[in-house]
Formats: structure tokens, C-alpha cells, sequence
């Protein structure tokens, strides 16, 4: 374990060191988390490097003591975040409704491995609708950030410190055990994101000022009604500004891949080769999961003539593609249970077998 | 002279505090509150009150707000 | 002249109505709370991790910042805020099934870990709130909505025994248990409560009381005979006493 390299240089490091120092970098003032593989680093690194920082860090009794130790911790307006993977992020799922009730800016590195129930510890994109969807109770939303490669665990790490402060609510890095056990090479830079000033709400002692509550039951009285509108009106604010997404020859395109993540890579080759063999492909990778680029893939969906969505799961997200679309083409689905993503070559034959 | 002050508004008529004073100096009241509960009342016509705070330390629901001892 | 021997608390939220039913203890220990913040001076200074059931409505009385903790959760929402300002003082405000049910684990570890923390919790075998279930507590023989004919070991298991167990842990600093069943047991437990939260304040480990209280509406009685079953029945069972002290 390298603790030296949080300088802004170039180094080769695996997907889960680069988010810890990214973390780090970004100002995380206390990291709870409980092992599991294969986001264990993430926590290993932690460990030592937050205490050589006189940082907060705990290795915590389950990831529902880790869950509520961060909202603890972000209550009090300083930069928290834990860790998991999977079947121990579905623990999580209660704490993460609360923080969506509570407005709080808990940030949580999801680092997805098969399922359901343990499954196994390969790679996986299988939590995207634990994610997207969400397993805690009530109408809430995750903002959902998903990087494809090593320097974008660094970029969307910040990013979610960010987002989750701007808006007061939970973001989720939604990784893969492919990036959080892969090397690349990295670069390390500043935060570059303005510090959220916390003062009106976060708890810090009630002097010289009224004492604040922070509560999910009824936050607004008996008007829960209410109180949801407000939390909705939040969503559409980010709905509207903070949509992300990648895309590649899409303006000729007669069909689009649409592809997150690690998998997007293989997805990226399969469209070059696609066009080398004459077919007019295009690649969009959504960034942002929640919000989901809906609107673009609308735009694109009148003059496509197909989109394939690839992905290492049973077909999840393939479901929002097809909202999106709302019927202008057909929404196809190249995927994969679990494991490492198909080849470029597997889902070139693939699509081949679908026109 | 010792006294002591009730919010009747906050007595739920629970009486944990009769037992308490040792002068036998609260009794229940005819009279109610708004939520419809018999309050305790303080009655010491010969000036018993010892200040001792015990009805006050005892009263759940801090009906007997203030105590003073004299 | 007469003087003021006894005032509603300073930090509590004025002149408070609890929503607590008739007769319930848990007023009294609320009070004794925010008499000891009184009296520590450390109100300005001080954060709730607020636990679910009849204990949650303390953030509406003590006048201090809180956060409400999932079910079970108090301790670990406790150790977040702890970990990140640890010039603050943090305390939960817990009932047993709260603290020794759905959040041993998180108490355990708290007090393992050494958190310098306060934890307060009322003890009154039932869970109040949804209707006097049988909680972690619970007498054997004591009948509650889901032991209709009374606790058995066979179905139930025994109820747990938590200022103990907390003192077994190493990070504890102090444990006790405290009954509220007579006015020199209320000043005893103000005792205990300033010193739990005396040992956070001089950073010396996890301080934790249990108050034995009553539940009057769910073990339908009297206030009056409540308190005499917490002296006939819970306290021959749960023994009051200090169980750790290391100030």
C-alpha cells in the first residue's frame, strides 16, 4: 500500500487506492467502513492514511453501523463517506432512505461484485437498480455517478463530495470490481470544486442560535405531503442540471450502444469494429445513473435506428433506455450475468445477430 | 414561608405526588383542566410546606414548576 | 425571603409539555438530563443522537442539536458525530429494546471501542410505543401483547441484563443502573447520569446508565403500583448499583 503518492503526479494505481486518495484529496474528514471483497482496499488504505491525518476513521461492527456512522459524521457539515460492495450495500439501504429524508451528504462507494445474495466476488454491474432504484423504504433518489475507468474513480470521487454536499443529498460511486482492483495510470489534482458552506444547518452545538433537529419522522410537522414536493422539486433541480454523459459517432449513427461503466470500455472497441465492418454504430455512456440522460437518448431515439444496451447483468438498465426511448425504436440487450464484460468481439457478433 | 407553584395545564393526574409530600399537603382538586383531568392543588392554610421539592422531584411531567423554601 | 430550591431545567425548551402518557418515567429522566447539562454547562456544547420509540421526543424538550437515528442506530449516528468533532459532547437518549434489541451490536461496540460517548437508557420491559410488545428486557413470567401468558423460557429466552454487559466491556468507564421508584433513588440517578457524562467530558471511556422506569399504560397499573412492581419485580431481577466506575 502506497500512502506517498497524493501529490498531483502521474502514478499506476488500482481502482479502490485511487478512490481512497481521491477521498482523501477531497477533503473527507472521516471514512466508517467494514470489509468486504472487492472493495477491502478502500478501507485498508484508509486506515492507516486518516490516522496518520488525525483523521476520523472506524473499522465499524457491520455496514449498518458504517452507514449511520457516516450520517453521524456529515451531520455535523464535514465531508464523510464509507464503502461497500453488494450484498452489504443492500444493508445499507435503510440508512441511505434516512439520509435522503435527512438531507444529508453521505457518500458512498459502491463497488459492485455478483449477486443475488453473496454470489460471487467477480465483477458485476447487477446493483444498478439497488442503486438507481434503490432498496430503502419511500420515494427518494441517489445521485448515482459511474466511472469507467481508474482516473474517473479520482474525477467522479470529488464529484461526488460535491454533489452530495450541493444538494444535501446521498451520492453513490457505482464501481465494479473490475476498476476497483484494475491498475492505470492516474493523475491526482486538487479538489476542484468550490467548499459547500454547511453553517445554517449542520450540527455543531446550539450556541448563539436556536437548536436544530435533524429527523426523517415528519420533518415538516404533519405535512409529509409537503415535505416530499420539496424533496421532489430538489430532483428535478438536479434532474435538469447535473445530467452527464458520453457520447461517440452518435450524430450518423443507425445503432447506438448505450453502456456504463467498466463495460462501456469493451462497448467503446465493439463500435469501432462495427463501423470498420461497415455498420453505422454509435456509443453512448451514461455518467450520471440517476440523473439519467432521458432526455438526450429521447433526442437521439427519433433518428436512430436501434439502441443495444450492454451490460454485465440480466437487463437492468436497459429498462430506463427503453423509458427513455418510449417506444421510437427498438431497445435491444447485449449482456452478461456476471464475470468480466463480454468482448468487444462477443458483442459484435452479438449485435451482428440482432440485425 | 414555603411554596410551591403547579402548572395545572401540564397535571395529567397521575398522583405520584400525594404519596410524596410529607405534610399531606396536595390534594386532588374538583376542579379540571382543559384536558379534562381532576389537577393536583396545593392547599397549606397553616404554612406546613417544608420546601423539600420531593412533589416537584417526583412530578413526570414538571406540573410543579417552581418550589421555594422560606 | 424564600428561595428557589427547585426550576425547570435551563435547558430544557421552556415550560415543556411532555407527550408522555400519566405516570411515565421517562419525564423524570428527561429532567434529570437536562438538570445535569444544566449543571456541566455544556448545553451550547452538546449534540442528541435521538433513538426511536417513546424515547425519540427528548429533541423536542432538551433544547440541543439532534440528529434522529435510525432504530437502533443511536450509537453509531453517536460515534459519526463524535468522530468528526470531537470537542463536542454527544449523548443518545435510548429505550431498551432501542439500545439492547435492534442496537446491541451498535451499543457493544460503542462501549468497546471506548467511544467517548454517553448513553442513556430506560429500562421499562416493554416495548412502549407500538403497544407493550415483549421486549429484550421483559421479565420472565410478564405477560405484554406478544407473550400473552407471560414470558417463558422455552419461547422467549431470558431478558438481558445491559448495565452488566456494558461494564464487561473494556472501553466502559462507567455503568450503572438506576431506579426512579423513590424521590432518593431520583437524586441517586442525577448522580449516575453526571457521572456518565462526566467520563466523556474528561475522556476517560463510554458512560452508560440504565433507569429502570415504568410503563404504566402498558402494564396497566396505577402509576403508584407501577413503581411498586419496579421495586418488587424488576429491581430483584435488575439490581441497581454501580457496576463500573472508573473516574
Amino acid at each position: 500500500m502506497t500512502t506517498e503518492c497524493l501529490t498531483n503526479k502521474k502514478v499506476l494505481t488500482k481502482g479502490n487506492y485511487a478512490i481512497a486518495q481521491a477521498a482523501i484529496l477531497a477533503g473527507c474528514q472521516c471514512y466508517f467502513g467494514y470489509p468486504i471483497t472487492p472493495q477491502s482496499e478502500i478501507g485498508e488504505f484508509m486506515s492507516g492514511k486518516m490516522q496518520e491525518l488525525k483523521r476520523g476513521y472506524v473499522s465499524a461492527e457491520s455496514e449498518l453501523a458504517a452507514i449511520n456512522m457516516t450520517i453521524g459524521a456529515v451531520s455535523t457539515g464535514v465531508k464523510a463517506m464509507t464503502s461497500s460492495s453488494s450484498c452489504a450495500v443492500a444493508l445499507m439501504q435503510e440508512g441511505l432512505s434516512y439520509a435522503t429524508a435527512d438531507e444529508l451528504p453521505v457518500v458512498l462507494i459502491s463497488v459492485m461484485r455478483g449477486g443475488p445474495g453473496l454470489g460471487n466476488i467477480y465483477p458485476s454491474q447487477g446493483d444498478y437498480f439497488q442503486a438507481t432504484k434503490g432498496g430503502g423504504n419511500g420515494d427518494y433518489h441517489l445521485i448515482v455517478l459511474a466511472p469507467s475507468t481508474v482516473q474517473e474513480c479520482v474525477d467522479l470521487t470529488y464529484k461526488a463530495f460535491y454533489l452530495a454536499q450541493k444538494y444535501r443529498n446521498p451520492a453513490v460511486l457505482l464501481a465494479d470490481g473490475l476498476l476497483g482492483q484494475m491498475m492505470e495510470p492516474v493523475e491526482f489534482y486538487d479538489y476542484p470544486y468550490p467548499e459547500i458552506d454547511t453553517s445554517s444547518w449542520a450540527l455543531t452545538g446550539a450556541k448563539g442560535r436556536e437548536a436544530r433537529i435533524i429527523r426523517s419522522y415528519a420533518p415538516l410537522a404533519d405535512n409529509q405531503c409537503v415535505f416530499l414536493e420539496k424533496l421532489y422539486q430538489k430532483y428535478k433541480v438536479i434532474e435538469e442540471n447535473e445530467v452527464e454523459w458520453e457520447e461517440i459517432n452518435t450524430d450518423d449513427a443507425d445503432i447506438i450502444l448505450v453502456s456504463f461503466g467498466s463495460t462501456s470500455r469493451n462497448a467503446k472497441t465493439a463500435m469501432k469494429q462495427l463501423r470498420e465492418k461497415g455498420i453505422k454504430a454509435g456509443l453512448f455512456r451514461p455518467v450520471t445513473l440517476y440523473p439519467f440522460p432521458n432526455k438526450r437518448l429521447h433526442e437521439l431515439a427519433q433518428k436512430t435506428k436501434k439502441f443495444v444496451t450492454v451490460e454485465v447483468n440480466m437487463g437492468q438498465m436497459v429498462n430506463d433506455v427503453r423509458l427513455a426511448v418510449n417506444g421510437a425504436c427498438p431497445v435491444e440487450l447485449v449482456n452478461k450475468g456476471v464475470g468480466a464484460p463480454p468482448s468487444a468481439a462477443e458483442i459484435v457478433s452479438k449485435i451482428e445477430e440482432l440485425l | 414561608m414555603s411554596y410551591i407553584v403547579i402548572n395545572k395545564e401540564k397535571c395529567k393526574a397521575c398522583y405520584l405526588c400525594l404519596e410524596e409530600c410529607p405534610k399531606k399537603l396536595l390534594k386532588v382538586s374538583k376542579e379540571t383542566n382543559s384536558l379534562g383531568n381532576h389537577v393536583v392543588e396545593f392547599n397549606d392554610p397553616h404554612h406546613e410546606c417544608l420546601g423539600c421539592a420531593m412533589c416537584a422531584t417526583r412530578c413526570p411531567d414538571l406540573a410543579i414548576t417552581e418550589v421555594y423554601k422560606g | 425571603m424564600a428561595t428557589q430550591v427547585f426550576k425547570l431545567p435551563e435547558s430544557l425548551k421552556g415550560d415543556v409539555k411532555y407527550s408522555f402518557c400519566p405516570g411515565c418515567d421517562h419525564g423524570i429522566a428527561v429532567r434529570l438530563v437536562a438538570e445535569v447539562i444544566d449543571e456541566l454547562g455544556i448545553r451550547e456544547n452538546t449534540i442528541l443522537s435521538a433513538s426511536i420509540g417513546c424515547s425519540v421526543t427528548t429533541y423536542d424538550f432538551i433544547n440541543v442539536d439532534a440528529l434522529e437515528a435510525p432504530h437502533g442506530r443511536a450509537m453509531a449516528e453517536a460515534t459519526g458525530i463524535k468522530r468528526a468533532r470531537p470537542d463536542k459532547i454527544v449523548f443518545t437518549y435510548q429505550g431498551d429494546g432501542d439500545f439492547a434489541s435492534i442496537g446491541l451490536a451498535e451499543s457493544m461496540h460503542a462501549a468497546l471501542r471506548g467511544e467517548k460517548l454517553t448513553a442513556i437508557c430506560i429500562n421499562n420491559t416493554t416495548y412502549g410505543m407500538t403497544g407493550g410488545q415483549l421486549g429484550p428486557t421483559t421479565l420472565l413470567g410478564q405477560v405484554t401483547t406478544t407473550s400473552p401468558t407471560g414470558r417463558n423460557v422455552d419461547y422467549y429466552g431470558y431478558p438481558i441484563k445491559i448495565a452488566e454487559h456494558i461494564a464487561l466491556c473494556d472501553g466502559t468507564a462507567f455503568s450503572a443502573r438506576v431506579s426512579l421508584d423513590t424521590v432518593a433513588n431520583i437524586r441517586k440517578a442525577k448522580q449516575a447520569i453526571k457521572k456518565a457524562f462526566e467520563v466523556q467530558i474528561k475522556g476517560l471511556g463510554f458512560g452508560f446508565v440504565e433507569i429502570l422506569s415504568t410503563c404504566p399504560t402498558n402494564w396497566k397499573m396505577s402509576p403508584q403500583k407501577a413503581h411498586e412492581r419496579v421495586r418488587n419485580e424488576m429491581m430483584a431481577v435488575f439490581k441497581p448499583g454501580i457496576y463500573k466506575d472508573q473516574t
